[in-house]
């Protein structure tokens, strides 16, 4: 990934005169939270050109999970991303689950279901902050994040923490949610039934914040389908595109559930910040619906199809096979690739993709013709999460010095040739 | 003035050390109640102190291709520019130390060095964030100064009339001895409010605060033209920062409510001179508390051309009105 040159005919002409010049955003400046560069070609206020190189927080995570057994592997995974640190569990459980056909029970759905809902409630609060800060307005950022408290204070009660929860385990859940809990999780949900239309003015009825989020950071709905724009960045184009909807899982599937586009809120889809503002804040409310409906709908019955460790690591190794997880995280589709092999502890093959890879390269139309000044609440409007995209760092081996920028024909005859050889 | 001059070196010495702590103390409080009104604890009161002696230990870094003898001047000419302001503002309740002749217009410009002073630095420190806020900061200047004009030169008009020809209606002393609100009549009252209004909005835009901090916007440009200062540099523009609050304080308070107490206590000497300060303090505080704390607390940073739209139309359309209803005041 690193140096690749991002260059897209998007019916904006790269016009680099003599009075345009560049400045580096990255890969430390306070408006980024995480590590990427961008190089923005400027002209007068206006960006006129983008390069993006990410690669800065590249760990090698799936080679590490690769060398762990599953269940190592399964809390590695929640290691990925710190704030949606349930969806790549959730994903990867998903994926061993298709690979060695386990079972899970009704009630484990459930839970899986509200954990994964709480999280997503966590995280727009904590996104709607950030962004309200990256526009110079630290009052809502201090506003929404002490609301946010509460359910930081619920995932704690429910799961022991307040980030890294540990709940799925292969075929179950490790966690139960009994009576005399749920009722913590009601007055949480009350709470934020009553304080969201606060928010949502707040946030959609403010002008100071209108000024600088309508029309800023557009990406239309074809341009959303072409770049593969996934989760709340779509949908705020109008993309009518949700894992929950399209593939349902868990107990997804016994809910009326629909993709929320700015059309709920009774606006057209532009596709810019605002939009992706009413997105997020219509998700709260949705998230809030589904876990009432899960609280009230929970299936009596066991967690874990395999209680025993020891018995479910035995069942893993002997299991042959390949699966696929998707979960709809906070921040769009997540995606994991398993491959198991009898006899084998680990996973022969791990592969992650997180929602931020996607929404890459919808940066670009977003970024050009708006201004310096909506660098960073453009930058945060897709929810970028690096460490959770950064897979492929480029080393260059042989030819010392020299910056390899690899482009798209490139990269299909190079990932041509590994399949050859792979398989030849 | 017929002050001499060691006297007057004496006094301006005071004045400059008591308006370099009033300055930094309102800083502290500006945090202090802002961090309280958006649910936070916010800094000690002290905290102002504490950083300007921090960076006055700390490294002083001059980036190697800046232009090093105009990057180290301007701090110094930003607070030197601001300093002298501050001697002819009337503070306290009493006349400014300098001043006598047409010094309204003196202050106008002298309150426009500091913003330049800072453009120069960044363009000095040839780092493209510096440069962008460099740029953003002379756009600001040219946004603001208009309406601030207006209101300082209708005013001074007013007072021309209504003061025997000969009289210094430049002079701030003069101004501030002359409140206008009891020479004009209902209309006049009007405009004087509109130009109240009009220069309260142009403060925050003076002191580079939220809304109109563009030209340091910490998560655009990461500080803008203070983004390659350090160390006794970054000082120097912090303390020019804090006295140009009581500058900009005081100008408000001594142009548009400079009544003082004693009068109603019937207080001579001493006791009215305390009485007179400590009420001086008030005022400065209610104008610093709604035209900076309160709106940086309530909006959110506006852009450049946000900036200049609201400033050339609404804000000047304002000044203008007032203007022309102090005209109209003085006709029927």
């Amino acid at each position: 990934m690193h140096n690749e040159r991002i260059n897209l005919d998007l019916g904006e002409e790269r016009t680099c005169g003599l009075t345009s010049y560049s400045i580096p955003i990255g890969p430390t400046h306070p408006a980024l939270k995480e590590p990427i560069r961008f190089s923005f070609d400027i002209e007068g206020e206006r960006i006129v050109g983008v390069d993006i190189q990410p690669g800065f927080a590249h760990r090698g995570i799936e080679y590490m999970g690769m060398r762990r057994n599953l269940i190592q592997t399964l809390y590695l995974s929640e290691r990925i991303c710190g704030i949606c640190s349930i969806s790549h569990p959730l994903t990867l459980v998903q994926a061993v689950e298709a690979a060695a056909a386990i079972e899970v029970p009704p009630r484990a759905q459930t839970i899986r279901t509200i954990i994964g809902e709480v999280e997503r409630i966590h995280s727009h609060l904590l996104w709607a902050g950030v962004g309200a800060h990256e526009l110079g307005f630290d009052t809502l950022l201090h506003l929404t994040w002490n609301v946010r408290e509460k359910v930081m204070d619920l995932l704690e009660q429910l799961t022991g923490n307040r980030v890294d929860y540990a709940i799925p385990i292969y075929g179950g859940v490790r966690r139960d949610i009994p009576q005399e809990k749920a009722h913590l999780a009601y007055e949480a949900l009350e709470y934020y039934n009553g304080i969201l239309q606060q928010l949502i003015d707040a946030f959609l009825h403010d002008k100071s914040v209108e000024m600088r989020t309508r029309n800023i950071g557009v990406m239309t709905y074809d341009q959303a389908i072409a770049l593969c724009a996934v989760g709340p960045t779509a949908r705020a184009s109008g993309v009518k595109k949700d894992v929950r909807q399209d593939w349902p899982y868990f107990s997804y599937a016994d809910m009326d559930l629909h993709a929320i586009t700015p059309e709920d809120f009774g606006t057209d889809a532009i596709g810019d910040v605002y939009d992706n503002i009413i997105v997020r804040l219509l998700e709260v409310a949705q998230s809030i619906k589904i876990i009432e409906h899960c609280l009230e709908t929970m299936p009596s019955g066991e967690l874990q199809s395999i209680p025993k460790v020891p018995a479910l690591l035995a069942a893993l190794k002997k299991a042959e096979g390949e699966g696929i997880g998707r979960h709809e995280a906070p921040r769009g589709e997540v995606f994991h690739y398993v491959r198991l092999e009898a006899g084998v502890e680990e996973p022969v093959v791990w592969k992650v993709k997180a929602p931020t890879y996607s929404n890459l390269m919808p940066w670009v139309p977003k970024f050009l013709g708006d201004e310096i000044a909506d660098i960073p609440i453009i930058a945060a409007s897709i929810d970028p999460c690096m460490c959770c995209m950064d897979r492929v760092h480029l080393v260059d081996s042989g030819d010392h010095g020299r910056r390899a920028i690899l482009q798209k024909a490139e990269l299909i005859k190079l990932s041509r040739e590994k399949t050859r050889r792979v398989c030849g | 003035m017929t002050v001499s001059i060691g006297n007057a070196i004496w006094q301006g010495m005071l004045i400059l050390f008591g308006a370099g702590v009033l300055g930094l103390v309102y800083k502290g409080l500006d945090r202090k109640l802002a961090a309280q009104m958006q649910g936070r604890i916010g800094p000690p009161l002290r905290q102002p102190f504490f950083d300007v002696i921090k960076l006055m230990v700390k490294e002083n870094i001059v980036p190697d291709k800046a232009v090093g003898w105009l990057f180290n001047l301007m701090p110094v000419v930003c607070l030197a520019a601001t300093a002298t302001a501050l001697l002819y503002v009337p503070l306290g309740g009493f006349a400014p130390l300098l001043g006598g002749y047409g010094d309204l217009i003196l202050v106008l410009y002298l309150l426009a060095v500091p913003s330049l002073a800072m453009m120069l630095g960044g363009f000095a420190a040839s780092s493209p964030y510096a440069t962008i806020g460099a740029q953003r900061e002379m756009v600001m200047l040219m946004s603001y100064e208009f309406p601030l004009a207006i209101t300082l030169v209708g005013l001074a008009w007013r007072l021309s009339i209504a003061l025997p020809a000969g009289s210094q209606v430049f002079s701030l002393g003069v101004l501030a001895a002359n409140p206008l609100w009891t020479v004009v009549g209902p209309l006049g009252v009007i405009g004087l409010l509109l130009l109240f209004v009009s220069l309260m909005i142009v403060t925050p835009a003076e002191l580079s605060k939220i809304p109109f901090d563009i030209p340091e916007a910490e998560t655009e440009i990461a500080g803008g033209i203070l983004a390659e200062y350090s160390g006794r540099n970054l000082a120097l523009f912090y303390l020019a920062d804090a006295l140009k609050l009581v500058v900009m304080g005081s100008l408000i308070v001594g142009l548009f409510i400079p009544y003082g107490l004693s009068g109603i206590f019937e207080l001579t000497g001493f006791a009215a001179g305390l009485v007179d300060v400590a009420f001086y303090l008030v005022k400065l505080f209610a104008v610093v508390f709604v035209s900076v704390i309160v709106v940086r607390v309530a909006f959110a940073r506006l852009k450049i051309n946000q900036v200049t739209r609201l400033f050339w139309l609404p804000v000047t359309a304002l000044s203008f009105l007032g203007l022309i209803l102090l005209a109209l005041d003085r006709i029927v």
